[in-house]
């Protein structure tokens, strides 16, 4: 099996976590009693029924919204609990689901503009190190094209690599590839098993699909249906750098019955609650 | 070549305005010159408003070969201007900082909206007690509609930016200012620009009402001049002069806009 380096730097510590929206009124339990690690480089994809609090989560890790009860820590360093939350930074980059380039910059413009405005690199140097970038993975042509001008599976790619010029301790994307079509999809899971294998770093992938889920992580989080907790945790022990023929191996589809049973049963649930709602 | 030159002829933009704007003469001589209706009887044809227009003798003493008639244009561009781009600078400015700070704009938005529906007109009296002069007074009334035009417009695109521009700001490591300068002015701007072609629209009617009350000289107090000495081809061909201005004024406003956004330009394939 080929080994991946190990990283030192992006462990996440997600304990006793409760997230309640509207305590006052509606008292919506988002989350309760969530507690799950993610080590350092760790590659850990998260998958639970619709508005099950993956989300939620994120933006607690990611310093959007804070958090009820619990705490959450970044290499040992309390970033959320009720009494503190620490704001967004570069640290900890997000890739969003219906993508964030700004629609006003070119690309390469779009990929300088983290380590230019938080003054880490001058523009010029931020240029080369971006061109760079862009040519070990092929999208050297379009560096003055805007976002709107490229297909949406590009847009992710340099969306990818907006964050990652930044060396953040933990990328977490959420839903990335979702409305991609399944090509470009394969292509996506190729782009990002390249990118985390030549500079591992820890990964928080929320997915509703669980293909994805198994081939891109070392871990996939079960979560339930709301009030979230952690159903299950799926160690994936595949070989790294992981291929598309492994999709058809014995192992992964025993990786894959596991999760499915787990995810099925919340998914179950998660319809019967909702024609209980509507009833 | 017969062919190519008949499809270019037919097929372009300019034939089908020159199309566009022969029915709508048809139209008016037909109404004013043939049918001859009650209502009508003082409305001059088009031939007689274009022989008035391009008169080197004209009866009204105003047409396109006399000095007159530019120092009227001269005088209402130079009001409309300095109103269009006074409103364009302070309307900016205050809908930009509307969006950007919550507690600003709690403090500012219910005037604004009390504000933003009194006419123009309404405004006169106040402005001529208040302002020195009535030059003044006449460009303060030119400024007041397209000013807040331009407020709503830009508040209106800040509020159109999508949230999560502003939380990969933050996450990019954005400090506020970076974010007014990156995320809030260039996302409001494709707002801001269909804001100031409404401002420059309402800024020529205000103008135009504005001189015909208190002014002295330009298009609109020269339009109440000829009603006034029943010169009524005067009147029409200055009526055209302001809608062609306004034309012009306009274009020139959609150039810069697709100057400043590029983006917008290349994703419409211009």
């Amino acid at each position: 099996m080929a080994t991946i380096k190990q990283k030192t730097q992006g462990a996440i510590s997600i304990r006793n976590v409760t997230k309640i929206y509207d305590p006052e009124g509606v008292h919506v339990v988002a989350m309760q009693d969530c507690s799950f690690e993610i080590a350092a480089g760790e590659f850990a994809v998260i998958v639970g029924p619709s508005g099950c609090g993956k989300t939620t989560l994120l933006n607690a890790i990611a310093g959007f919204d804070n958090i009820t009860s619990g705490e959450i820590y970044l290499d040992g360093e309390l970033i959320s609990s009720p009494q503190k939350q620490i704001k967004p930074a570069a640290d900890r980059m997000v890739v969003f689901q219906n993508g964030a380039l700004f629609p006003w910059k070119t690309v390469i413009e779009n990929i300088i503009y983290g380590p230019v405005v938080q003054g880490r690199m001058k523009r010029s140097e931020a240029i080369e190190i971006a061109r760079e970038m862009m040519n070990r993975v092929g999208l050297n042509e379009i560096e003055d094209k805007y976002p709107e001008e490229l297909s949406s599976g590009i847009q992710r790619r340099v969306e990818i690599l907006r964050a990652l010029i930044n060396h953040p301790k933990v990328v977490m994307l959420d839903e990335p590839f979702r409305g991609l079509d399944t090509v470009a999809k394969t292509v996506m899971h190729e782009f990002l098993m390249d990118i985390f294998c030549a500079a591992p770093r820890t990964m928080f992938f929320i997915t509703h699909d669980l293909d994805e889920a198994i081939f891109l992580g070392n871990k996939v989080v079960i979560m339930t249906t709301r009030p979230a907790q952690i159903k299950k945790i799926v160690h994936v022990d595949l070989p790294w750098p992981r291929e598309h023929h492994l999709l058809g191996s014995e192992k992964y589809l025993e990786l894959k019955k596991e999760v499915l049973e787990a995810v099925h049963e919340e998914a179950r649930k998660a319809f019967e609650a909702g024609e209980r709602e509507m009833a | 070549m017969i062919n190519r030159l008949r499809s270019m002829l037919t097929d372009s933009q300019l034939f089908k305005a020159l199309v566009g704007i022969l029915i709508f003469l048809s139209i008016w001589y037909v109404l004013t010159a043939v049918l001859n209706l009650p209502r009508f009887k003082l409305i001059p044809n088009p031939i007689a408003v274009i022989k008035e227009w391009v008169s080197f003798e004209p009866i009204s003493g105003r047409s396109l070969f006399t000095k007159e008639y530019y120092i009227d244009i001269g005088y209402s561009v130079v009001r409309t201007l300095v109103a269009f781009f006074l409103a364009t600078f302070l309307g900016v400015f205050l809908g930009l900082f509307m969006g950007w700070n919550r507690i600003f704009f709690d403090f500012t938005f219910p005037i604004v909206e009390t504000l933003r529906p009194m006419p123009p007109l309404s405004w006169i009296p106040l402005a001529v007690l208040i302002l020195p002069g009535v030059e003044v007074a006449v460009v303060y009334v030119t400024f007041i509609a397209a000013f807040f035009a331009t407020v709503l417009n830009t508040l209106l695109g800040v509020f159109s930016i999508d949230r999560n521009y502003f939380l990969a700001a933050r996450c990019l490591g954005s400090k506020p200012k970076d974010i007014f300068l990156n995320v809030i002015v260039p996302g409001s701007l494709p707002f801001i620009f269909t804001g100031l072609q409404i401002a420059m629209g309402v800024s020529w009617m205000s103008l135009v009402a504005g001189e015909i009350i208190s002014g002295q000289r330009g298009l609109g107090y020269a339009i109440y001049e000829g009603y006034s000495l029943f010169q009524y081809e005067q009147v029409v061909s200055y009526m055209f002069t302001l809608g062609i201005l306004g034309y012009i004024s306009s274009a020139g406003i959609r150039a810069v806009g697709r100057r400043l956004m590029a983006w917008e330009a290349r994703r419409r394939g211009a």
